[in-house]
């Protein structure tokens, strides 16, 4: 959804509307700083696509001396300019076909559970069982237990931008 | 979900015919969208959470606020008077004195069975067969006959007369405790426990830790179950007393309702029966003096020692104090009304207010003194007694002038007399214990957003822990996600039982195996197989549409103040206000402290550089209303925006508890309520609405149909 912005100056103060929207939602004590293991959450949730990696580098850059928490004065330019820059952008559905089709080497239309597991687990930032057990569930055909990516893709949806 | 084991076999790395490269960047862009997609349900999940559980609070808030405003009406309406006559009967403890009388007011065996009667029968002594029998009638959903029930409660009332306050509990070797948390009426979730974990028994041994009622529809069972199987293990299965066991918040919560529902005849008597029962619930229970389980928390005075000599039956209600008629015009000890007004500058609220500024807390504050733990309706009062009452008697309809109170009533019970120190601090004690909720501080506040108890902070748990030589507090009173919750550095445990407590796919149940190593370990669930087979996003989708359908209701039965907010932001009346204003508008009228600005895409189509059409946006809420010819349309709008408090007072009022009331204390009811909310209702208006239902010839309301005509219907609600 769209908004024309006439100036840059508003562009700015309604990023650090979103962000200061998306960050009170996880500030419990209403003291501006929220638990470090929420920011991942919080950043997705603008939007963003870092990766593991990319997470890790931003925490350590505004994490507050490893206290566990991550104050909103921190957090805000430095999540601003990642949302001005948009440095962690999504990922368009083709390139992501593309890569779907790349792990289905014998071009079957599908993945098989094990197939998708042994990907996401063995390679790249690697899931927990736990984290593998719930895509498979959130993505894989009940009755033939296999995952028609293709389908998936169009079918799930994001929400609307903050 | 399902444990799968990766298996290896099939897909073997040697075998990829791409270059390795490839896979992992694609691996590592499928993963990123993957969390990316799981973290963004998250955030709506716990938004939709946030969203129920500050509506659920506010209700209760507004229940108090009900309350106390009877307790008002109490101290300060002459004893003859029509109104006090009307409500009166509810802050009366007894009508009848002694307990031999009660027996016999509440005796069974003039009640017979008849032949056709398909249910259980029961037989005396209980027995484990006998329980076992009625836990298998209940799955079939058969109904236990009235004689029987009141056999049972009365077998239960007996035998919890005898049961200290505290129960006192020892986990030994053999056999582990299981310790569950709220029910409310969730037949399901208890049936699932037992098929999970046994049925309670003297070698597996229960601690069920109160809040047993209202809300689900299977309250009455849930009570008959776990009391049959007291009674036949009375040293094995434990039952703490919750806040829903009080009578005051039945009427509201549904379980009043359920029973008259299900026993039209014998109802009534059932009813005060459970009153009596629930005032003797043993309000703690303790395991090798290691482990407290109750049912709300603590604060800073606990005291075990004094919750172990109270007369803990007095306090028929949690919501009011034992004594009420007061000499020489002290006031109606009702919830927090005597606080003293230590006001924290801004409320520490449970949900988590976005437009959480100085200036909105403060205007929180000034506008509601709702908060009952702001200015107090007495200091309120000192300021300007007689106009305050004159105009509240005048818009009551009500004629009689003022009297102090100088005696009490001459048929009052033979316990009035001044409520003494000693009696406030142990009504106190026991009200914390029931209502109280932690929080992250320090500290010990009164816990505003119930209205009742406090929020204790982890020093006060580390205080009140150590002076008794505890190790553990192990409390229930809130829904959590996962059917459990550590906090306050593990030393408070919350135990939640009811799974899709708000919702179906809203959360789980669990409860607690704990052996003689007191180490906690859980076992949760989920009832309903239906929600086993959603996916992550089918249930969060799901249970965000309910919550968001409730918010809808509740913005639409405000529209006007919202209207009137809104306004005031466009001065210039373009129809127009910014996204800023409207979610600071929209919390000022509120008030539920959501973060309504993450809210905003779900709840406003339509924004166009940044700002919200305010009147379309209302006229979009698409919540219908039943087309009825009223003369005054603001009366519909208190009807919707009071549901609740009205059909309080209309069960109040129904002394007979038949479910019909007469159009005269129909009227009277709506006096009653116009003075609480201090707004003018003219009686043609009252007499219209009295009309647009068609209301027996006999000239008397089924408080039912009633509530059931103006029931709000969303259009958007559908599959």
């Amino acid at each position: 959804m769209a908004e024309s912005k006439p100036s840059a100056e508003a562009m700015v103060s309604d990023v650090h509307k979103k962000i200061k929207a998306a960050f009170e939602a996880f500030d419990y004590e209403t003291n501006n700083t929220v638990d470090v293991r929420e920011i991942g959450t919080i950043i997705y949730s603008l939007g963003c696509f870092p990766s593991q990696t990319d997470l890790h580098d931003f925490i350590a850059e505004v994490e507050e001396d490893h206290t566990g928490y991550i104050h909103l004065d921190k957090f805000l330019p430095a999540m601003a300019k990642i949302l001005l820059e948009h440095k962690y952008p999504p990922i368009p559905e083709d390139i992501l076909l593309q890569a779907f089709e790349v792990l289905d080497k014998e071009k079957k239309g599908y993945l098989e559970p094990e197939e998708l597991a042994n990907y996401m687990t063995q390679e790249g930032e690697l899931f927990t069982q736990e984290e593998m057990d719930e895509m498979l569930t959130a993505l894989a055909d009940h009755e033939k237990d296999l995952i028609y990516y293709k389908d998936i893709l169009s079918q799930l949806t994001i929400d609307p931008e903050l | 979900m399902g444990k799968s084991k990766v298996q290896l076999k099939k897909c073997d790395r040697v075998c990829i015919s791409v270059p390795a490269a490839t896979a992992i960047r694609a691996a590592l862009l499928i993963q990123r969208w993957y969390r990316q997609y799981v973290a963004r349900l998250e955030m709506r999940r716990r938004c939709t959470w946030n969203i129920f559980q500050s509506i659920e609070y506010a209700g209760e808030q507004d229940q108090i606020k009900l309350y106390n405003f009877f307790g008002f009406l109490m101290d300060h309406f002459t004893p003859a008077s029509s109104e006090r006559n009307l409500i009166c009967h509810i802050f009366r403890k007894n009508e009848i004195c002694r307990d031999i009388d009660w027996e016999r007011y509440f005796c069974y065996r003039s009640i017979e069975v008849p032949d056709s009667y398909t249910g259980p029968h029961l037989t005396f002594p209980m027995t484990f067969c006998g329980v076992s029998k009625l836990v298998e009638a209940f799955k079939h959903k058969q109904q236990l006959h009235a004689r029987y029930v009141l056999q049972l409660l009365g077998e239960t009332w007996r035998l919890l007369r005898i049961l200290p306050n505290i129960n006192q509990v020892s986990a030994c070797h053999t056999k582990e405790i299981t310790i569950c948390g709220d029910l409310h009426g969730h037949l399901e979730d208890l049936l699932l426990i037992f098929y999970k974990n046994g049925l309670p028994s003297s070698d597996k041994p229960y601690v069920f830790n109160g809040d047993y009622v209202d809300r689900g529809k299977n309250s009455l069972e849930i009570l008959l179950i776990l009391f049959g199987f007291l009674l036949v293990y009375p040293n094995d299965v434990h039952l703490n007393r919750g806040n829903h066991e009080d009578h005051i918040v039945n009427l509201r919560y549904g379980f009043t309702k359920e029973v008259l529902g299900k026993y039209r005849v014998h109802g009534k008597k059932i009813l005060k029966l459970l009153q009596k029962i629930f005032s003797w619930l043993p309000l703690a229970t303790v395991i090798d003096q290691k482990v407290l389980i109750v049912h709300g928390g603590i604060s800073d005075t606990t005291d075990l020692d004094t919750i172990g000599r109270v007369d803990r039956h007095k306090y028929v209600s949690a919501l009011k104090a034992p004594k009420h008629h007061a000499v020489n015009g002290s006031t109606t000890q009702t919830m927090n009304r005597n606080r003293e007004a230590n006001l924290p500058e801004e409320g520490r609220r449970r949900v988590y207010s976005m437009n959480h500024c100085s200036s909105a807390s403060a205007y929180r504050y000034n506008l509601q003194h709702r908060s009952l733990h702001s200015q107090s309706i007495s200091s309120h009062l000192n300021c300007s007694v007689e106009e305050e009452l004159k105009m509240r008697r005048r818009m009551a309809g009500f004629d009689q002038s003022y009297r102090k109170l100088s005696q009490s009533d001459s048929d009052s019970d033979p316990e009035s007399g001044e409520t003494t120190e000693t009696d406030e601090h142990q009504w106190k004690q026991i009200v914390d214990m029931l209502w109280s909720d932690p929080m992250a501080q320090n500290g010990c506040v009164p816990n505003e957003v119930r209205g009742g108890g406090c929020y204790w902070g982890p020093d006060v748990t580390e205080e009140v822990l150590g002076r008794h030589n505890l190790q553990l507090l192990i409390r229930s009173h809130e829904c959590k996600q996962e059917g459990y919750e550590f906090c306050h550095n593990r030393r408070v445990l919350t135990i939640f039982s009811a799974s899709n407590y708000y919702e179906v796919g809203s959360n789980r149940g669990a409860y607690i195996r704990m052996g003689s190593d007191l180490v906690p370990h859980f076992i949760q669930y989920q009832a309903s197989r239906t929600c086993m087979e959603l996916t992550l996003r089918q249930s969060v989708g799901w249970t965000e549409r309910s919550a968001l359908r409730a918010l809808r209701e509740q913005l639409f039965v405000h529209k006007s103040d919202l209207i009137s907010a809104f306004q005031e932001f466009d001065p210039h009346n373009t129809g127009k206000i910014s996204l800023r204003n409207w979610a600071s508008a929209t919390e000022k009228v509120l008030n539920l402290g959501l973060p309504w600005r993450v809210l905003r895409p779900q709840l406003v189509n339509r924004t166009q550089y940044g700002m919200v059409d305010y009147q379309q946006w209302i006229r979009e809420l698409s919540i219908t209303e039943p087309k009825l010819e009223v003369s005054d349309n603001s009366i519909l709008e208190t009807m919707y925006k009071n549901h609740s408090n009205l059909e309080t007072i209309f069960r109040i009022i129904d002394t007979d508890h038949s479910g019909l009331i007469s159009f005269e204390e129909f009227h009277q009811t709506w006096k009653l309520l116009s003075t609480h909310l201090k707004m003018e209702i003219s009686d043609k208006a009252i007499a219209d609405l009295a009309q647009s239902i068609d209301f027996n010839k006999d000239g008397s309301i089924d408080i039912n149909e009633f509530m059931e005509a103006f029931r709000l219907v969303d259009l958007s609600a559908h599959s």
